[in-house]
């Protein structure tokens, strides 16, 4: 995205092309029964991204203001619809559940968080969260006590739950 | 499948990171230029501009509503950005109100008791709130036309926040034709001009600033 607002074209095609995607698959999950609608939603979005990409601010998380536009988008077709746009609070946390990752860039968001816990506890969670190490073998390999290591990584998902949902209120 | 994708990053123009910032600014300004003409030409100049610069009063009804066109402002442009908040922005908005509150608890104890009155009511009481929000239509119309632009996501707030720049700008530019010196009519009567444009902006807002 940051190659793309610089003026990347080649970026920013991988990248749209990445997202819609990852919108198909958003709008599909939310729009249940009348799910041939997606397809609309998705172009929608994804103009919108473009004609808004000024509105990126490049110190947050990329995959929280693609999603905060798709979910207006969505809104928006409740509304048009007449139906009350009934989003759970859930959805906020859904955004990010694990089939709505844009891949890369939700590494990149998850690495961004990551860097602001204690080098310990970074490592930690890389080898018990995306490794797969048990507690017992991450700890032994940085010699301290399974409890401890529990503790730390407990702390450390705690904050990067923080980080990443920074706001829970749904707009209007 | 990613037709939109290359048509949409075709010829793709580099954005800066101070968009939103400009954009907000040329449509407030744009709407301060058309209420700053407004009140020069309908409502003129003040006839007593050059010993009231001398006042301290004079400056403070410029001051005042400045400070808070510029805060919200700032907010604003966090606003303008879908997932972003503006509460840290927000709370410096207590200043300006509480300063101006203390001027006028100030002035109130030290005038003459006599005079107290016309500190609160001055002469124009009945119709400053109402210039002050004529005078912030255009800058909100302004600031509309660029939010609308930009990608606010809780639209009532957003239209709050606008309101209250517009506010503040039209204040200052209804303070150019306004003589009175009672820092109570400011902290009243100007305040009320102001809070009305918020209000106004907040009303209109979730219909206003809806983007497809």
């Amino acid at each position: 995205m940051l190659a793309s607002l610089a003026g990347d074209a080649d970026a920013y095609r991988t990248l749209l092309e990445c997202l819609e995607r990852e919108l198909g698959r958003f709008f599909r999950r939310r729009l249940a029964q009348d799910a041939a609608e997606a397809p609309d939603l998705v172009q929608e979005t994804l103009i919108a991204i473009h004609t808004r990409r000024g509105t990126y601010d490049t110190s947050q998380s990329l995959a929280g203001w693609v999603y905060a536009i798709a979910r207006h988008k969505l809104v928006d077709h409740f509304r048009r619809r007449g139906r009350a746009a009934a989003i759970s609070l859930d959805d906020a946390g859904a955004l990010f559940a694990a089939d709505d990752r844009a891949g890369a860039e939700a590494r990149h968001d998850l690495d961004k968080a990551l860097a602001r816990l204690p080098l310990p506890t970074q490592s930690l969670i890389r080898d018990i969260k995306l490794k797969e190490l048990s507690h017992a073998e991450a700890a032994r390999a940085r010699g301290i006590s399974e409890t401890a290591a529990k503790v730390a990584v407990h702390r450390g998902m705690k904050k990067l739950a923080a980080f990443l949902h920074p706001q829970k209120d749904v707009p209007p | 499948m990613s037709d939109l994708a290359r048509q949409l990053s075709e010829n793709l123009a580099p954005v800066t990171a101070s968009f939103v910032a400009r954009r907000l600014l040329l449509g407030l300004a744009a709407g301060s230029l058309v209420s700053v003409i407004f009140v020069l030409a309908v409502l003129g100049l003040r006839p007593d501009l050059v010993p009231a610069m001398g006042t301290a009063m004079f400056w403070a009804k410029l001051v005042y509503p400045l400070s808070l066109a510029w805060i919200a402002g700032l907010a604003a442009e966090r606003l303008a950005r879908p997932a972003a908040s503006a509460r840290n922005r927000l709370v410096w908005l207590t200043a300006p109100f509480a300063a101006v509150a203390v001027l006028a608890i100030v002035q109130l104890i030290v005038v003459a008791p006599e005079s107290r009155e016309s500190v609160v009511m001055g002469g124009s009481a009945r119709v400053c709130p109402f210039l002050v929000l004529l005078s912030s239509l255009p800058p909100l119309a302004g600031l509309v036309w660029a939010m609308r632009g930009l990608a606010p996501v809780r639209l009532r707030e957003t239209g709050a926040i606008i309101g209250l720049a517009a506010g503040g700008v039209g204040a200052f530019a209804y303070a150019w034709h306004c003589t009175e010196w009672g820092a109570a009519f400011l902290a009243l009567w100007y305040t009320a001009g102001i809070l009305a444009c918020a209000g106004l902006g907040a009303l209109l807002g979730p219909s206003l600033l809806r983007w497809r």
